[in-house]
């Protein structure tokens, strides 16, 4: 299935998690904060959803800024 | 003689505020932040690089300190919610800096988007420091909707050029009711001195000391010098004359005949 991370269009295995997709990417989940389809997403839900086909994903971490 | 600052129910000692961004490494970051005395610090977020991963900037932060996360990279005021309730959810804790910025040249905010962003995140609960060009309506708006302080730069963002907007941050300092957080421009501890005699709330620094040779030292010296400029405005400094007035006695002198 087709879903798109962080803008880009990437092939995912069905039937993935959150947290296993993470874990795939090589991300230790402590360390990234993830937005499924516009909404926030607590890191206790990443075990319990499922990707589905066409589902928008933001990794995203916190950086040095001003 | 120091007083405190409040914002958001929170009782501040320290005035100066610190930004993350631009050093040269994350290992320097907790050396920084003990060395200015800082208890809030701003951070930004973004996506993962999936093919160069960074550590999490906040894993060298002191759990002591206030989390300011920003909201760059937003060009419009949804932009600038989605980023400040992602940060929330993140376990940031509730404070956000309002950062609306679509001049790419200047890094100049977008005033009306920022009243906007801010009137939403206060009606959701947060603490919202909106960065803003020194405008006396806008800020009169900020106060309106809910904003905790105001932020109007100094200069543009990371030019280290100093309080270029010296005379409407004055008129910021005279008529907001909200504490002035002069934030961007500031390039020496000179400037930050400058701005908290003039009654600046507290300064909040980033370039200046990321970009230094010794950071860890010029954070020190920008402690020193808010906490001696919030000092001599306390002190009420004495007035300027326009000619000479005399510091030592008029009477007296060696070259006089018989004395006065």
């Amino acid at each position: 299935m087709q879903i798109r991370v962080n803008g880009n269009l990437e092939e995912a295995a069905p039937a993935l998690s959150i947290k296993e997709y993470l874990t795939e990417k090589g991300l230790r989940p402590e360390s990234v904060v993830v937005e499924l389809n516009g909404q926030v997403v607590k890191r206790e839900e990443w075990g319990k959803i499922l990707l589905k086909e066409n589902d928008e994903l933001e990794v995203l971490r916190f950086v040095g800024g001003g | 003689m120091e007083d405190k600052l409040l914002i958001g129910g929170q009782e501040l000692e320290s005035r100066l505020f610190i930004g993350t961004g631009k050093f040269s490494s994350h290992e320097i970051i907790p050396k920084v932040i003990a060395a200015s005395g800082s208890q809030v610090i701003t951070m930004a977020i973004r996506r993962v690089n999936f093919f160069n991963e960074q550590d999490n900037v906040l894993n060298y932060i002191d759990k002591k300190c206030i989390l300011l996360p920003n909201t760059s990279g937003a060009r419009n005021a949804e932009e600038a919610v989605r980023i400040a309730r992602i940060a929330r959810e993140a376990g940031c804790g509730n404070w956000v800096k309002i950062e609306v910025i679509t001049d790419n040249k200047y890094l100049l905010p977008d005033n009306y988007e920022t009243i906007r962003a801010t009137e939403i995140l206060v009606k959701e609960g947060f603490v919202v420091l909106p960065y803003m060009s020194p405008d006396l309506m806008a800020a009169k708006r900020l106060e309106e909707v809910g904003a905790a302080a105001v932020m109007p730069l100094g200069a543009p963002i990371g030019t280290n050029r100093g309080l270029m907007t010296r005379e409407l941050i004055r008129i910021l300092i005279a008529e907001s009711k909200l504490p002035v957080i002069v934030d961007a421009g500031i390039g020496r501890p000179s400037q930050a001195a400058e701005a908290m005699e003039m009654g600046a709330a507290a300064v909040l620094v980033n370039t200046a000391i990321a970009t230094a040779q010794d950071p860890v030292q010029t954070a020190r010296a920008f402690c020193l010098a808010v906490r001696a400029g919030r000092m001599a405005f306390l002190s009420g400094p004495g007035a300027v004359q326009e000619y000479a007035v005399a510091s030592s006695p008029l009477t007296g002198f060696l070259h006089k005949q018989g004395g006065e």
